[in-house]
């Protein structure tokens, strides 16, 4: 019997064959905290009595949920990081560095590495086919001190996507159906891993917002195979050479198959206050919307951005609406600057804001009033996401964020296209 | 090792916004004045209605959310002995562990706000002693139950020196 990809990748980091539901002690190949999980993490390494990590070179600290600080507590938090990283040779990456999964996509992950990041995002490297999970400030601790982790092999669902998207539709509508088929608990534990037609052509962009939010469905990674899409994305950020092809075996064994007809796939947005609270854009009614938000380790990324663009070009953010734009990364930001597409974002009446996870952390750059109804691209709608518990978070792809920034309300991107 | 307290009933989906809110990131190094808010979206108040060894008893998919550590560390701080669970998030799953509170996967469909019950770690069961009820739970594999044992992963990477298969 043949090995998923989770299988195939646990296994040439513990030097064994080992399958679906073992508990094993793998090798980490890279792993990193962010200025929200790192403090801990800290504190939780100098309990420990331990002094050095134990790959500098593959070891991040990322300021990116607090960045620049709004706070003063926060600043000292950003102290202790930087001091950290003088001390013991790790990576830091500075406010306007970007968001740690997006800058891992752009200057780290290899295909088949074991990435563990204290955020539950982390599985967004999972787009460059590398075992990639959120874990908390501890379990990095440990990854940091002896390069090491423990692990349960996950079972496998494997999502077959055939079909080509309709305009107007992108892989966010893919994702936000798929959990809303599943429910936000229906991969807790699994592995997901993305395959077929509509898989194979889409672009690392794409693949990234669809494996940042396997976790949304409770799984642990969201896997795809590394193949020429792969292979290109990385020689545009410079390092062909980290290419590697890895896929499933043709004859492994998975927990589940499901399959989606991407031509099928309309519009959709998440609502209040949960992300398998699904509707598409016929049943979604008339949601009028005071805050439009894009960006995030989800749907931050120069693609996306072009995508808002493209609808928001020659038209004005509606009256009582605000529009903020929180670009993924610094190169994100240069790339966004040099072709027009900030522009076009502040010509129409939007707010720029340096790159880093921006509003989705709820302490600044978007806090949303009582009452406030807020369309985001981010990957999560939880109340009190955006700060307060008494606002209304809707989730949706950047491109349905600028159609709904245009008229004031939740509205069909495909009207402008 | 047997646990008694107070049942607090708390529905599915109790994400790490609800427990430990991102308006009070800025405290998450101060995590004493962070466990003042523990809870504190899905009921307000919380912190101040527990008494010391009662239990948390919810739903489905308990701490689903982001990786924050701190959401079970403050449950654990505000004096919570064990979250109980029809099912709970990986993440949180993994980090109550870590910091040495017991996430248990049971059925709390019967359990209600109130009820007096004794947890037996080491036999795997829960008795709520107003509805006269026993409920089993699987034993944690033998790595959690080491890591649950010493108080956490700190103090078993203290004792062991490493993780051990």
């Amino acid at each position: 019997m043949g090995l998923t990809l989770s299988e195939k990748i646990i296994s040439q980091h513990c030097e064994r064959e080992v399958k679906a539901g073992e508990i094993v002690i793998a090798d980490v190949d890279l792993c990193y905290v962010q200025d929200g999980t790192g403090p801990l993490t800290i504190g939780q390494i100098e309990k420990m009595g331990i002094e050095k990590v134990h790959n500098p070179k593959k070891t991040i600290l990322f300021l990116d949920h607090a960045s620049p600080s709004p706070r003063f507590e926060l600043s000292n938090d950003h102290k202790m990081l930087r001091k950290f990283a003088d001390r013991t040779g790790a990576i830091l990456s500075e406010i306007g560095g970007g968001i740690s999964h997006h800058v891992s996509l752009e200057s780290y992950a290899i295909p088949g590495d074991v990435i563990i990041g204290a955020d539950s995002h982390t599985c967004t490297n999972g787009a460059l086919g590398a075992f990639a999970t959120g874990m908390g400030s501890t379990d990095v601790a440990v990854a940091f001190a002896f390069g090491k982790t423990w692990m349960r092999v996950p079972e496998t669902f494997r999502i077959v996507v055939n079909g080509k998207f309709q305009k107007g539709v992108h892989s966010k509508d893919l994702i936000l159906n798929l959990i809303g088929k599943i429910s936000s608990r229906g991969a807790t534990y699994k592995a997901l891993e993305f395959t077929g037609e509509a898989i194979e052509n889409m672009d690392i962009a794409a693949r990234a917002t669809v494996a940042n939010m396997a976790v949304e469905a409770g799984a642990k990674v969201g896997l795809f195979p590394s193949d020429e899409k792969t292979r290109l994305f990385l020689e545009k950020m410079g390092r062909g050479d980290n290419f590697r092809k890895i896929a499933s075996d043709p004859d492994a064994l998975f927990e589940k198959t499901i399959e989606i007809d991407a031509s099928s796939l309309k519009p959709t947005i998440a609502c209040p206050h949960l992300v398998d609270n699904i509707k598409t854009i016929e049943e979604i009614g008339d949601v009028r919307v005071d805050e439009v938000f894009i960006g995030t380790s989800c749907n931050g990324r120069i693609e996306d951005l072009r995508e808002a663009a493209k609808i928001l070009k020659g038209n004005k953010v509606h009256h009582g609406t605000r529009l903020i734009i929180t670009p993924a990364s610094k190169r994100t930001y240069l790339e966004a600057i040099r072709d027009g597409t900030l522009n076009t974002f502040v010509e129409a009446g939007g707010v720029i804001t340096g790159p880093g996870c921006g509003g989705c952390v709820g302490v600044h750059e978007g806090v949303l009033a009582d009452g406030d109804v807020c369309l985001a691209t981010q990957p999560r709608n939880f109340k009190g996401r955006m700060g307060n518990p008494n606002a209304f978070i809707y989730l949706g792809s950047p491109a349905l964020a600028a159609a709904t920034a245009i008229k004031g309300k939740i509205t069909d991107p495909r009207e402008f296209l | 090792m047997i646990m008694k307290g107070r049942a607090w009933k708390f529905e599915d989906n109790i994400s790490t916004d609800l427990i430990a809110p991102g308006r009070f990131f800025h405290l998450r190094s101060n995590l004493p004045e962070l466990a003042k808010h523990v809870m504190e979206d899905a009921r307000t108040g919380f912190s101040n209605m527990i008494s010391k060894g009662d239990f948390i008893v919810a739903g489905e998919n308990f701490g689903l959310g982001s990786s924050r550590e701190h959401a079970p560390t403050i449950i654990k701080m505000s004096g919570i002995n064990a979250v109980l669970a029809k099912s709970f998030a990986r993440i949180f799953y993994r980090n109550s562990i870590n910091v040495g509170l017991p996430a248990i996967i049971c059925d709390t469909s019967a359990i209600d706000e109130g009820d007096e019950l004794e947890i037996d770690m080491v036999k795997g069961f829960v008795i709520d002693k107003i509805k006269n009820l026993k409920l089993a739970f699987p034993p944690f594999p033998s790595l959690m139950n080491k890591i649950l044992t010493e108080g956490g992963l700190v103090a078993y990477i203290k004792k062991y020196g490493m993780l051990k298969a």
